[in-house]
């Protein structure tokens, strides 16, 4: 699964992209950040302000229930502000 | 119609891409425009622009083809821009032509309306002492969006 951060998210996680490979247990996007979230310190303070984190599955806004698989491209990222 | 999308560093020119919309055409009664500027709030120095490749051209020509839908347009173009821009450059470039004004008006306002609310860029803001910070996201962008949610009449 590839997971992508942007903005503060890629500045927290010190990242921009990842691969990572969840357990089965995760399938959806609130499980897979209940997951990523404990995988460093930067990954927990990340997504320390859930309520600020947004996410996109296949490159279409999803919510914390949405499914995710093995394969799929996960964003996280902030509120948008383009425009 | 072909709609224009573009992202990209480079600044716009709004005249000549308001031309392209009319010229050699008889059929455009009204040709709306917006364009988003960077104002230089509280010592701000540049606005930086980062997107997500590939889902922001799927966004946008998302959010265009819901305005084809609702209105009848001749033409449209939404140019936006990332990376460094400076006080007073354009940002984002929104036009809309139809045969009559309140549609070219309207979808021109949806347009953008969506744009800040449903295509993923964000912005954040350097200042001249050093200083940066992510921009937040305003509730009043989240209401100027939803007032297009409920179905035309």
């Amino acid at each position: 699964m590839r997971i992508l951060y942007f903005a503060w998210l890629r500045q927290k996680t010190g990242i921009a992209e990842e691969t990572v490979s969840p357990p089965e247990t995760v399938r959806d996007v609130a499980g897979l950040i209940a997951w990523l979230a404990v995988q460093s310190p930067g990954h927990a303070d990340a997504f320390a302000q859930a309520r600020q984190v947004r996410a996109a599955v296949n490159q279409e806004f999803a919510r914390p229930g949405d499914p995710v698989a093995p394969g799929d491209e996960v964003a996280f990222f902030p509120p948008v502000t383009g425009g | 119609m072909e709609p224009r999308i573009r992202v990209q560093e480079e600044p716009f020119d709004a005249a000549a891409e308001m031309a392209a919309l009319s010229e050699g055409r008889t059929d455009v009664g009204g040709l709306a425009s917006f364009i988003g500027l960077c104002r230089a709030d509280d010592g701000l120095a540049a606005l930086v622009l980062e997107h997500y490749p590939g889902m922001t051209e799927r966004a946008i020509g998302r959010i265009v083809a819901e305005a084809v839908e609702r209105w009848p347009l001749t033409g449209c173009t939404v140019i936006h821009r990332v990376g460094r821009i400076r006080p007073g450059e354009g940002i984002v470039l929104v036009l809309a032509a139809s045969a009559h004004r309140a549609a070219a008006l309207e979808s021109c306002g949806f347009l953008i309306d969506w744009l800040k609310t449903r295509a993923p860029f964000w912005k954040r803001e350097e200042f001249a002492d050093g200083d940066d910070r992510w921009v937040e996201a305003r509730d009043t962008d989240d209401a100027a969006a939803a007032r297009w949610d409920a179905p035309r009449p």
